[in-house]
């Protein structure tokens, strides 16, 4: 496997000889003579491992390993120490502080080598490992999990919480050959993401049609409310467009309903350890998705809860619907919509 | 001090591995690098700068070790273990060390 690797080590003997160690491999080398530039090069460009020296002016060995843990991108890096430090205390405060490994200086080649190959084996596992993650998880998530680990159970949070989906879809699936659907689903979800994380939202749940998406949680948001509402609007704008370029090749439009509350719910993961989903859970939830179901009866696109609407500020149009009795809720709930009313 | 000034054997598998114009080239980078870093002892000592002064001698060791300069490394060595010395003679010993070894090594990079 060949590498892009950085040499960080202040000593010019050193330097040239583990970089010519290296590229008779066939790696490509760049060299760094202090802690500093090490770090300033790590984050300018892309490297595949770092070989570090420990005795070092301006940032010594230490120092740079205790800085990349403390940066999110660059904590997955790789890293091989080289030093002729003598004195088991450095080597495992090394491997403590996040090192690959140990080598003594000079370097045996041999070694060099097959550490490199098995640090960079290693890396390329963990690689596939977060694209999978990636794949099945929002980045806010994987993040929360970075730094909290995981645990089931929740925490309490204030957020905004949306939940959106297709008018009629039943209907529209049985016109439809099962490899469209599944297409139409694609489209639908790709531009529904793109508008709520253009807004700071996460998507954490996805039914069919349907999906759930969380302002506010698991990191900080703010303006939670406000960034929701300013979502739900740019997705109803983006499926007019949708229907546009449908409507040219004599397709049927394609509508859809949000439901937008906010207040106090319960974050966290829930499932097993072995599977397990980011969610909300609480009052909050259940009154956006009973808004949700609510925008068919009112015959308008997209719902809000009066804690929503108090974030807002005046710029948004709004129209009060009044007291609204959903369906599951004992007392009725005031409900605002946003923009015109849907054909 | 008993010993070759360099350590045949690893200097051979030095050449045998990065290559004997490579090796060639390291000597001089080496030669020219070295002085400086006896200068760095020298100043670090007047100093009292007890950091200065054992970064200074941990290179030499590392780059005599390399070479196969065992005698030099084993000074340098002890410079770096052994903090601040209470006179100069310990370096001056080492920068005569030094002085032997630098040709010694440009010999064997020539053959």
């Amino acid at each position: 496997m060949i590498a892009r690797l950085l040499v960080a080590d202040d000593n010019k003997v050193n330097r040239l000889l583990l970089a010519r160690t290296l590229e008779l491999k066939g790696h490509r080398v760049s060299c760094a003579e202090n802690g500093r530039v090490a770090l300033a090069m790590l984050r300018a460009e892309a490297f595949d491992l770092l070989l570090l020296d420990i005795e070092m002016p301006d940032l010594n060995g230490f120092e740079v390993l205790e800085a990349l843990a403390a940066d999110a991108k660059l904590v997955d890096l790789p890293v091989l120490v080289t030093s002729s430090l003598e004195g088991l205390d450095h080597v495992v405060r090394c491997i403590e502080l996040g090192a690959e490994d140990y080598l003594p200086k000079p370097v045996n080649p041999v070694l060099l080598h097959a550490r490199i190959g098995s640090s960079l084996e290693k890396q390329r596992l963990r690689r596939a490992q977060q694209e999978l993650v990636r794949r099945f998880a929002t980045p806010e998530v994987i993040e929360d999990l970075h730094r909290s680990g995981f645990a089931l159970g929740g925490r309490r949070v204030r957020a905004t919480v949306m939940f959106s989906d297709i008018r009629g879809f039943t209907g529209l699936v049985e016109t439809l050959p099962p490899e469209e659907t599944i297409e139409l689903l694609n489209t639908y979800y790709m531009l529904m993401f793109d508008a709520i994380h253009g807004r700071g939202g996460v998507v954490n749940q996805m039914i069919g049609d349907g999906l759930m998406a969380i302002f506010g949680a698991p990191l900080p948001l703010a303006d939670h409310a406000h960034r929701a509402v300013l979502a739900a609007i740019d997705m109803s704008e983006t499926m007019e467009l949708f229907n546009a370029e449908r409507a040219g090749t004599g397709k049927p439009a394609i509508r859809i309903g949000i439901g937008i509350a906010t207040g106090d719910m319960v974050a966290g993961y829930t499932g097993t350890e072995q599977r397990a989903t980011y969610t909300c859970i609480g009052d909050t939830v259940n009154i956006a998705a009973r808004l949700e179901t609510h925008t068919k009866t009112a015959g308008r696109g997209i719902l809000i809860d009066a804690a929503t609407r108090e974030a807002l500020p005046p710029s948004v149009a709004l129209e009060a619907l009044g007291l609204v009795g959903l369906k599951g809720k004992g007392a009725a709930v005031d409900v605002f919509a946003v923009g015109p009313a849907s054909p | 001090m008993t010993g070759p000034v360099i350590d045949p054997a690893t200097f051979d598998e030095l050449r045998a591995h990065a290559g004997a114009e490579f090796v060639a080239e390291l000597v001089e980078t080496f030669a020219d690098e070295a002085p400086g870093l006896v200068g760095e002892l020298r100043s670090a000592f007047a100093a009292g700068a007890v950091d200065r002064f054992r970064r200074a001698a941990h290179s030499l060791k590392s780059n005599s070790l390399t070479f196969g300069a065992m005698r030099l490394a084993a000074l340098a060595r002890g410079l770096e273990l052994g903090g601040l010395p209470a006179e100069g003679a310990a370096i001056d010993a080492l920068a005569v060390e030094l002085a032997a070894t630098l040709p010694a090594l440009r010999s064997l990079a020539r053959a």
